[in-house]
């Protein structure tokens, strides 16, 4: 019994970050129709702002994460700015093509700033863990899974309460309509695209600390968003939230039951399963198509 | 146009000449390591070592009156692009000998396209007991196979005196391996074994392996994976406040690196490992040690690389050995000279001796293993 509340603990922590992970993708592609390979850039591009002003500049842990939020903002807004918008009205291929490349340049690009030797992240969290019991859970994790969450109330307050998410939501629904009642389209498509950078690399600035930061660590994280935002469905962020911790229980109960070695094969089988069963996602809604 | 062509061709021809000019002057050694991919850190220390023996052995006139020339290639981790690698090297940069390529998997992907075109390898740190013995006469291993490292456990075994061990391994070829061999030399020993957990190469996150350890009632795990994902698991296990003696396999630890990035939290591990860099004295060979080690430290190098470049270092010097000894840089001959050479290594004498099924034998060589304790954040010796 114990075990299986240790897994439960662990399946709360990781699906709050993996919750985060899914929201900026699934963000960008409900509003933009594009799908963003950068995704798992922008995540370590986040931890390694954490790994520069936390141990290169040897600032304080706290003041690193506005910092990388605000690093992933910029450079996402930048991505949009030079790559997307030239390519606006051109092909999902098209896109999805320069993306892949962007993805495999700003890869290279943090191997050969940094090399491909991975860094660790000091934090202010003590090392004992806090013990409830027959399980124990470490501080930084619960930190990192209360920021989780507070990112997440705010991106769901940000898109639900405010003008710029209402010009949001009426650009998803239908952008040509969206324009003609005088929504800055432009404008939006760079908001979006920034906000949904700066929850990856918010992802990243959280997790690089508790694990370890290297060039790639970005590639599992981004096939883990794409299967919660196909779980979730598409531009659905409740989706995707529910989809995050969904694939943290699947991941937890299938190594601590069935077999750990296909631990990160659980999430494929479940989405192969979504894709058989319900093909829009757990959590669609009704879409009109054309 | 005519002109323009004429021109074209020239350059060719001369880029051809000065190409064959400059492979006449160089005795080339392919190296195909892991520098990008999971195993980023290891590979990378490897190669720094390999470099120290190139220049060392160039610094005092080369072999064969020429000096020789690395050519290094990234595997990335990853066993289809070290086949590749390999295939490049050979029928590309026309190396007549390999050094490589650090993970079992890596190396065992490679083993094919050593047949193919007749072209040695000096492997340098794969454990995995399949590589020397399904028949490979390409293959010349100069680090312990899990079973070697098994059998130096047996000692300590007694002194531990386990009762029941779970083991977390690599899901790969090397993690498995090293549990079937320690399984059985443990059995032997009337130890019971529990759990045989596995992870991806790549995984970050081990909580659900480790919480299913910290549920079983044994007082021992058995590790066996890389330093990135080590310093990973002692941390999650400290998170989880599992208490149970941890012993890693595998000798590629970096103690030094475990202590910088897990901090307390490798307090009270053990390790096995295959160079003794923190008391050259101890070593098989202390000159040859202490000279590493300075020539190391002089690079700029952290000193946790030692653990794992040395064996970059030994493997380098015994192909040249070996290109030596056969007088001529031609796959066959060096072959045929792995067999003779004698040299002393930074962890013993690196001799070749026959395994796997005869008439197509690998060269194995018999390294030392010593076991190690991190306490306070400090290396410690444990006699076997």
């Amino acid at each position: 019994m114990s075990e299986f509340l240790q897994h439960l603990i662990n399946m709360l922590v990781l699906g709050g970050t993996y919750a985060l992970l899914g929201i900026g993708l699934t963000l960008i592609f409900g509003i933009m129709n594009v799908v963003n390979f950068t995704h798992g850039v922008l995540y370590t591009f986040g931890a390694y702002i954490m790994f520069i002003v936390v141990q290169q500049l040897g600032l304080n842990f706290f003041l690193a994460l506005p910092v990388a939020v605000l690093a992933g903002w910029l450079l996402g807004a930048a991505i949009e700015l030079t790559l997307l918008r030239p390519l606006r009205g051109s092909d999902i291929d098209t896109t999805m093509l320069v993306m892949i490349g962007a993805w495999i340049a700003m890869q290279s690009g943090t191997l050969w700033i940094w090399g491909g030797v991975a860094k660790s992240v000091a934090t202010p969290f003590p090392e004992a863990p806090l013990v409830l019991g027959s399980v124990s859970v470490s501080w930084l994790r619960l930190f990192v899974l209360a920021a989780a969450a507070m990112l997440i109330l705010v991106t769901y307050l940000l898109i639900n309460k405010t003008s710029l998410g209402r010009a949001m939501r009426a650009t998803f629904q239908d952008h040509d309509t969206a324009s003609l009642m005088g929504v800055n389209v432009d404008m939006i498509y760079t908001s979006t695209f920034a906000i949904g950078s700066s929850l990856a690399a918010a992802a990243g600035a959280l997790l690089g600390p508790v694990y370890v930061i290297f060039p790639q660590m970005g590639d599992l994280a981004a096939v883990k968003a794409f299967a919660i935002v196909i779980l979730g469905g598409l531009g659905n962020i409740t989706g995707a939230v529910i989809g995050g911790f969904i694939l943290a229980l699947a991941e937890e109960l299938g190594a601590g039951y069935v077999s750990s070695g296909y631990r990160d094969a659980m999430g494929f089988l479940i989405i192969i399963a979504v894709l058989i069963f319900r093909p829009t996602g757990l959590f669609a809604r009704a879409e009109r198509v054309g | 146009m005519t002109r323009t062509l004429g021109l074209v061709g020239t350059i060719a021809l001369a880029t051809a000449l000065c190409g064959g000019a400059v492979q006449a002057q160089t005795i080339k050694i392919g190296v195909n390591e892991p520098l990008t991919g999971a195993f980023a850190a290891s590979g990378t220390y490897v190669v720094n070592g390999a470099k120290i023996a190139a220049d060392e052995i160039n610094a005092k006139g080369g072999i064969l009156g020429k000096k020789i020339e690395l050519v290094i290639e990234d595997n990335k981790s990853n066993p289809t692009e070290a086949a590749a690698v390999a295939e490049k090297l050979i029928t590309s940069d026309k190396v007549p000998v390999l050094m490589g390529a650090w993970g079992s998997s890596l190396t065992l992907a490679v083993m094919p396209k050593l047949m193919e075109y007749e072209t040695p390898m000096v492997v340098e740190t794969s454990s995995s007991g399949k590589i020397t013995t399904t028949g490979n006469p390409f293959i010349f291993r100069i680090s312990p196979p899990s079973a070697v490292e098994a059998a130096a456990f047996k000692g300590i075994v007694d002194k531990l005196a386990p009762k029941k061990v779970d083991f977390l391994v690599i899901n790969n070829d090397w993690g498995r391996g090293t549990a079937e061999d320690f399984s059985k030399m443990m059995k032997e020993k009337g130890i019971t074994i529990g759990l045989v957990e596995t992870m991806d190469q790549g995984a970050q996150d081990m909580s659900a392996q480790l919480s299913k350890i910290k549920g079983s009632d044994s007082e021992t795990v058995i590790v066996t994976t890389a330093v990135d994902q080590l310093t990973l698991i002692f941390k999650q296990a400290a998170a989880l406040g599992l208490k149970k003696r941890i012993i890693t396999t595998g000798g590629s630890q970096n103690p030094d690196q475990i202590i910088a990035q897990a901090g307390a939290a490798a307090n009270g591990t053990m390790h096995l490992t295959t160079f003794l860099p923190w008391f050259p004295d101890k070593t098989p060979n202390p000159e040859a040690t202490n000279y590493f080690i300075t020539e190391w430290k002089k690079r700029g190098f952290e000193f946790a690389g030692c653990t794992e470049s040395f064996r970059g270092y030994d493997g380098i010097r015994t192909a040249a050995a070996a290109i030596e000894k056969a007088g001529k840089a031609e796959p066959a001959a060096i072959k045929a000279a792995l067999w003779d050479i004698n040299i002393k290594g930074l962890n013993g004498n690196i001799v070749f001796r026959k395994s796997g099924p005869e008439g197509k034998e690998s060269g194995q060589s018999q390294p030392n293993v010593y076991l190690i304790e991190i306490n306070d954040g400090k290396v410690e010796m444990k006699t076997l």
